[in-house]
């Protein structure tokens, strides 16, 4: 088998990770629904039998005479929609498994790309965005191990299925070598990174809509008290996805750092400074700057919790500007989308 | 807006509609003041989203720090807007007095958050942990057990041991053991344990680390040196100010400083995709004169820069600069050398220029037009390049006369041919003319006016020298603060408290709480640590649940609240806290740092 055919293959494996992808986005959007569903039934049932409830609990504590039950109560009466997060549901089953399925391709395709470019599979916007929903779909399924949220696998397959068709239909080159000023090591080191870093970034940021519609809901919005969106009764509170959002975002704003520190190592071996303002780098920095702010939100009195989500609502914004805008439409150093 | 007052409602603090008197500051009292705004949190957050949005302008707008013809450029196609948008400093956004004002502020609020928080972080290294709670029942991870042998003391010292670990020197929780004496019977023995100093360290250094890296770049721009050369194949250049085709510096810089190497360019390797014809592989091949006289052969490649004389030499671009002997009316020599020609595309393309300014008798010479490497002629009179190497060269030249501009003494571009004082000869129908030289090819100029002889062929190289003292300290502050920002988010602060309440008949009841700052999901895992350590050490004689921990608390206990005590700490809370001036701040903040009892009340 040639090159070329290695290539193509990979590009077909893109395909078939993309097509698995969009069944496991089907399947993560049944499982919502049929978790909103049981949601919507348990609510009824919790409203008919809370004074049954109220009295059972009272009892309980009467004879437990501990503290500790009588508390387990109230939170049992508390977050009556909750469901268990060990339910079984065959939606979530073939969510999960056609998730796996789709990696499994996608890596073969990174891979056979590799071999069939003869470098590391990162070079091109098409590469980065394969690489990229790579990493996303991987951390996706890190965190839906311990947790049971079909709404961040229908945000994060949702953004992949996108993410792939358009890097399939405008991104694509052919598999092929790099000018000289990409044939270096830091290659694999600032873009493996900044691909890594833009993945987990991903994932948080739908952790991040999740927490404000969810507590837009707890508010009492008027559009988001419709029925439509009763499946956000279903996903953790809001502080539990903020917590979600800040460790994933602390980890990608370490990896974002490194990123730029790396890029700088490398501008100054290929291109004599270590920082020259090239529209790369300038929205790096602004990236940058967006995701420090959100860390100092978080902190600052009266900025915490929504306000502090919309900064990575603009932070994930600008990770994308700086992905398509930059690469397509501002001159600069970084113009490798080959394109 | 002033008298409207609702009907039925007496504000006795609005006297007669007169304005609110506001506490006279002072000078003293507003410079505090201003300090304060400065130094808050709120303000530094303003700050640093103004400084993300003050940052893109230089994306959209071309700058002249980077590329000034394309500034030039602009300002020709937006005659309007371009004056305008230049007077705000648009096109050198990151030397703008707003920029520059932006981030200074910044650097400023950050010395007056960091300085007094490095203070307050020393003192609580120095401090013993804080007191043990009198409650353990509010938080939310909390376990105990009852012992049937072992003393109150004992449990307390084993839990010690366990807390601080097995390393001596870097213990992972700072352990404070403390008796508290009962009215009767034997004392209370409590744990305090804290670790995670490292957090508040980690961002101190982080934003420590940030201060110097701006100082390092400033120094930088203040020492640096940066000179552009480009040298022919089998030609040189000194290591000399005037030996540059550009040279900028940092104003703390000294020519005499310049190391006087030379080097020679030998051999210049390009290769191409034989397919799609992009460039793969550059490499320059020269030799370095030392000024002892030495020789070495080195060889320059992208992302490869060659060490020399203290500084360092890229490969920054390459081409082609055809030899070309021009001789005038006369016969003579009027021009000899190699012209370089700069590359415009993939294939090679080259636009340049050949003045001739020395003719020895008439008008002077210019010649403008482009040299094709590997020149097909796709229709009549249509050539183009089809590939990069120089498989069949061919200069296309258009003819000029007159005077080239060179002596009124303004600074001229090199590839650029000043047409003001210039005419394009014409042949008899009034076409311009148009030479097709080819190497080893003599050609005559029209009307007369001399002959062109295109010898060689010889590829050049832009090299871009440049030397920056402060590119180590640049990197060391950079990778420091990158260590302080991954040890300030990823290390958990964690209090763990055990107390051991002496009961009847010989027996310990021992309670144990945790509580750490912010959301921690390894804080039950800790406790659990702790109580695996204690069954290790013997301490644990039943397998007990919480249930067993007995309610009542020792009367004798300290009264102190978690609450009171964080504050009484002056912690900021998540180390990132500021907001000096304000009590209601801190207690606010410090309230969000105990979210787990918080929640169970």
């Amino acid at each position: 088998m040639n090159v070329a055919e290695l290539g193509d293959l990979s590009t077909t494996l893109v395909w078939g990770a993309a097509t698995a992808y969009t069944v496991a986005l089907i399947a993560y959007t049944l499982d919502l629904a049929r978790l909103t569903e049981r949601a919507g039934s348990a609510a009824r049932a919790a409203r008919q039998a809370v004074a049954v409830g109220g009295a059972v609990t009272a009892a309980g504590g009467a004879v437990a005479g501990g503290r500790g039950s009588a508390r387990a109560g109230a939170t049992a009466t508390l977050a009556p929609v909750r469901p268990a997060a060990d339910r079984s549901s065959k939606a979530r089953g073939i969510a999960r498994s056609t998730t796996i399925l789709g990696l499994l391709l996608q890596v073969a395709a990174v891979v056979l790309r590799g071999i069939a470019a003869g470098r590391t599979p990162w070079a091109n916007m098409y590469e980065f965005a394969l690489v990229g929903t790579m990493v996303a779909v991987a951390v996706l399924l890190l965190v839906l191990r311990k947790r049971d949220l079909p709404f961040l696998g229908v945000a994060v397959t949702g953004l992949t299925v996108l993410a792939l068709a358009v890097a399939l239909l405008v991104f694509y080159v052919q598999a092929d070598g790099v000018q000289p000023a990409l044939d270096s090591y830091w290659l694999v080191i600032h873009v493996g990174v900044a691909i890594t870093a833009a993945g987990v970034f991903t994932v948080a940021f739908a952790a991040s809509v999740l927490q404000l519609l969810r507590s837009s809901r707890e508010r009492g919005s008027a559009a988001l008290s419709r029925p439509v969106w009763r499946w956000l009764d279903t996903v953790p509170g809001p502080g539990e996805l903020e917590a979600l959002s800040f460790r994933l975002n602390a980890v990608g704003f370490v990896l974002w750092t490194f990123t730029v520190i790396a890029g700088a190592i490398w501008a100054e071996h290929a291109w004599g400074r270590y920082w020259g303002w090239d529209p790369k780098e300038v929205w790096s920095f602004v990236i940058w700057v967006v995701y420090a702010a959100y860390l100092h939100a978080r902190t600052t009195r009266g900025w915490a919790g929504r306000r502090a989500a919309w900064f990575v609502l603009v932070g994930y914004s600008c990770v994308i500007a700086n992905f398509t805008l930059v690469n397509l439409f501002f001159a600069g150093k970084h113009t490798y989308s080959g394109l | 807006m002033s008298s409207y007052r609702p009907e039925g409602i007496d504000d006795s603090f609005a006297n007669d509609g007169a304005e609110p008197t506001l506490p006279h500051l002072g000078a003293r009292g507003t410079v505090r003041w201003v300090w304060r705004q400065l130094t808050s949190m709120r303000v530094a957050l303003m700050l640093l989203m103004l400084l993300a949005v003050a940052a893109v302008p230089g994306s959209v707008f071309p700058q002249r720090p980077v590329d000034p013809a394309k500034v030039a450029e602009y300002l020709v196609d937006h005659p309007g807007s371009g004056a305008w948008l230049d007077r705000v400093g648009a096109f050198d956004v990151y030397a703008s007095a707003w920029f520059s004002a932006i981030y200074l502020m910044l650097f400023l609020s950050l010395i007056g958050c960091i300085l007094p928080r490095t203070r307050a972080h020393l003192a609580a290294v120095r401090s013993r942990p804080p007191r043990v709670p009198r409650r353990f029942d509010r938080f939310g991870t909390s376990a105990g057990f009852t012992t049937t042998t072992t003393t109150a003391h004992a449990v307390a010292e084993a839990a010690a041991v366990a807390l601080r670990g097995r390393s001596r020197w870097l213990p992972r929780f700072r352990v404070d053991v403390r008796e508290e004496p009962t009215t009767a019977g034997p004392s209370t023995w409590a744990v305090s344990a804290e670790r995670g100093y490292v957090r508040e360290t980690g961002n101190l250094v982080f934003h420590l680390a940030l201060l110097g890296l701006i100082v390092a770049v400033g120094t930088g721009q203040f020492l640096h040196y940066r000179g552009q050369a480009i040298v022919v194949q089998g030609r040189g250049f000194a290591n000399a100010v005037v030996d540059y085709d550009t040279f900028e510096s940092g104003t703390g810089f000294d020519p005499s400083s310049l190391v006087p190497f030379s080097l020679t360019l030998d051999e210049f390797t390009a290769r191409f995709d034989p397919e799609t014809l992009a460039a793969r592989y550059f490499r320059a091949d020269v030799t370095v004169r030392s000024p002892d006289g030495s020789e070495r052969a080195e060889s320059i490649r992208v992302n490869h820069p060659l060490d020399a004389g203290g500084a360092k030499i890229y490969l920054q671009g390459n081409g082609y600069a055809p030899d070309v002997t021009v001789r005038d009316a006369a016969g003579e020599v009027a021009f000899a050398g190699p012209v370089p020609f700069v590359a415009s595309d993939d294939v090679y393309t080259s636009r340049g220029v050949i003045k001739v300014p020395d003719v020895s008798a008439g008008d002077q010479i210019g010649m403008v037009g482009f040299l094709l490497p590997t020149a097909l002629e796709t229709a009549p009179g249509l050539w183009r390049s089809v590939n990069p190497q120089p498989n069949a060269p061919l200069l296309v030249l258009s003819v000029w006369t007159g005077d080239l501009g060179l002596d009124d003494g303004i600074p001229q571009n090199v590839y650029r041919l000043d047409e003001t004082g210039l005419t394009q000869t014409v042949d008899a129908a009034g076409a311009p003319v148009t030479l097709y030289v080819r190497p080893g090819e003599t050609v005559d100029l029209p009307d007369g006016l001399g002959s062109i002889t295109f010898d060689d062929l010889p590829r050049f190289v832009a090299l871009d020298l440049r030397h920056d003292p402060s590119l180590g300290f640049v990197l060391a502050f950079a990778l420091a603060a990158l260590a302080g920002l991954a040890t300030s988010l990823f290390t958990p602060r964690r209090r763990v408290w055990v107390r051991a309440v002496p009961a009847t008949g010989a027996r310990t009841v021992v309670t144990t709480a945790a509580l750490a700052r912010g959301d921690d999901l390894g804080l039950q895992g800790e406790l659990d640590r702790l109580l695996a350590a204690l069954d290790a050490a013997g301490v644990v004689a039943a397998d007990a649940g919480p249930d067993d921990v007995a309610d009542d608390e020792s009367p004798t206990t300290p009264t102190d609240d978690v609450l009171e005590d964080d504050r009484h700490e002056g912690d900021r809370h998540e180390g990132d806290q500021q907001d000096d001036g304000d009590q209601q701040d801190d207690a606010v903040t410090a309230g969000d740092a105990v979210t787990a009892p918080e929640a169970n009340r």
